[in-house]
């Protein structure tokens, strides 16, 4: 996307880039929407970060803070995260280690946001990466599709599958995973048997979600996927061996048939 | 759960039977998703495989590594389908390709290594990669990231 404005903005611990593809006459809009949509992840960052003792959620965590003094937006992704620990059976929770930490939300939900706010100011045409996790919306060109590689887990700088749409979110739940803080909530363990999950849908919130829970899950992860409305997903197992859910060829590469013999 | 991997053990013992193996080494017949020979084998894309897929086993270099696929087999607890690594004449890792869950529905598993694909080749096939999904980096991880290189375009 030669023409798209492009920004890296440093924050909640990793790293977002927009890219926007400004239309006519909108040139003037793309700075003002990035000013907005990068001060509204600063304000997410103050408001949910576990790392920063000031901010709402610790203070919520330590009881210093009721739910009601809060920032109407923490009593929504607290709710969000209790449809995501039911939707998962469980798997995605916002109790890590025994203290509130709606991280495994946060982010998605707030690229998400992020991308409606663009969207908001005319501006269509862009893609959203919050440290791995991908919104995309419209187009980035005439007739062309927003292509998102997915970066191979146990090899890196080389990718594994590239998913191709219009309006897609793409989220990867791994073991390269910051501080590697995804646990089985049943076991308090880290989970055994995937190396990465991506799972694709439209809502990034969701899809975060789903990835973190089904990362969770290790190998239980496929059957759930395979059941879940609105969402494919693609694995690569600890192993080195790749599966993906029945829908996911739509939107995504896999690989071609194997040299397996037949007896 | 102990009754389908009962059936499982039947399937393996009934296909390494069907195959004709001297199954002179039982001890090395791991029962699970093996991790030995996994990940190098079955995918037709490394290329040492270079031997002829139907060649008969006792044919085979010793330290040869193949991976053979069963057909699916259907068992009272649903469809069992397994995948053995054999290293010259040693079974070395018994992978199971689709097990019944709990409904009796038969899980598809993939026998397929997950490929290794360089943003340049995709490039150069299909369209730019215009964003990279990953597990999370750290603002420091960001640097070596390929996202990193894509917003320098």
């Amino acid at each position: 996307m030669p023409d798209a404005v492009r920004h890296v903005e440093p924050v909640m611990g990793t790293v977002v880039s927009f890219a926007v593809r400004p239309r006519a006459g909108h040139g003037a809009t793309v700075a003002e929407a990035l000013r907005q949509a990068v001060s509204w992840l600063h304000w997410v960052d103050a408001t949910f970060s576990t790392y920063r003792a000031d901010s709402q959620i610790s203070r919520l965590a330590r009881g210093e803070l009721r739910i009601g003094a809060c920032d109407s937006r923490v009593a929504e992704v607290l709710e969000l995260c209790e449809f995501e620990h039911t939707a998962s059976g469980g798997y995605f929770s916002s109790m890590v280690g025994g203290r509130l930490d709606p991280s495994g939300l946060v982010k998605g939900w707030s690229i998400e946001l992020a991308s409606r706010l663009l969207s908001s100011h005319g501006l269509g045409d862009h893609i959203v990466n919050g440290g791995g996790d991908v919104r995309s919306s419209g187009r980035p060109g005439p007739d062309a599709s927003w292509q998102i590689g997915v970066a191979h887990p146990l090899h890196p700088g080389w990718l594994t599958t590239v998913v191709s749409g219009t309006d897609l979110a793409v989220a990867t739940s791994g073991t390269a995973e910051r501080g590697a803080h995804v646990l089985d909530p049943f076991t308090g363990r880290p989970p055994s048997g995937l190396a990465s999950v991506t799972v694709v849908g439209t809502d990034l919130t969701r899809v975060d979600s789903v990835a973190t829970a089904a990362f969770a899950m290790g190998e239980k992860a496929q059957p759930w996927l395979e059941r879940l409305d609105g969402f494919e997903a693609y694995a690569v197992t600890d192993s080195g061996m790749a599966w993906w859910t029945s829908g996911y060829p739509a939107f995504g590469t896999v690989p071609v048939e194997s040299s397996s013999i037949e007896v | 759960m102990r009754r389908v991997l009962f059936a499982l053990v039947s399937t393996v013992v009934g296909l390494v039977a069907l195959l004709g193996f001297k199954t002179h080494a039982p001890e090395a017949l791991a029962l699970g998703t093996g991790t030995t020979g996994t990940g190098t084998t079955g995918t037709g894309t490394t290329p040492k495989a270079s031997s002829p897929p139907r060649a008969a086993a006792s044919s085979a270099p010793a330290t040869a590594t193949r991976t053979l696929t069963g057909s699916p087999v259907n068992t009272q607890f649903g469809t069992v389908q397994v995948q053995i690594t054999v290293k010259g004449k040693t079974i070395t890792a018994v992978t199971a390709l689709a097990l019944p869950d709990q409904d009796g529905h038969s899980a598809q598993i993939s026998q397929y290594s997950a490929p290794l694909l360089s943003q340049e080749a995709v490039a150069a096939q299909s369209a730019q990669i215009n964003s990279i999904s990953g597990a999370t980096y750290t603002s420091d991880g960001y640097v070596q990231s390929l996202q990193s290189a894509i917003d320098q375009i």
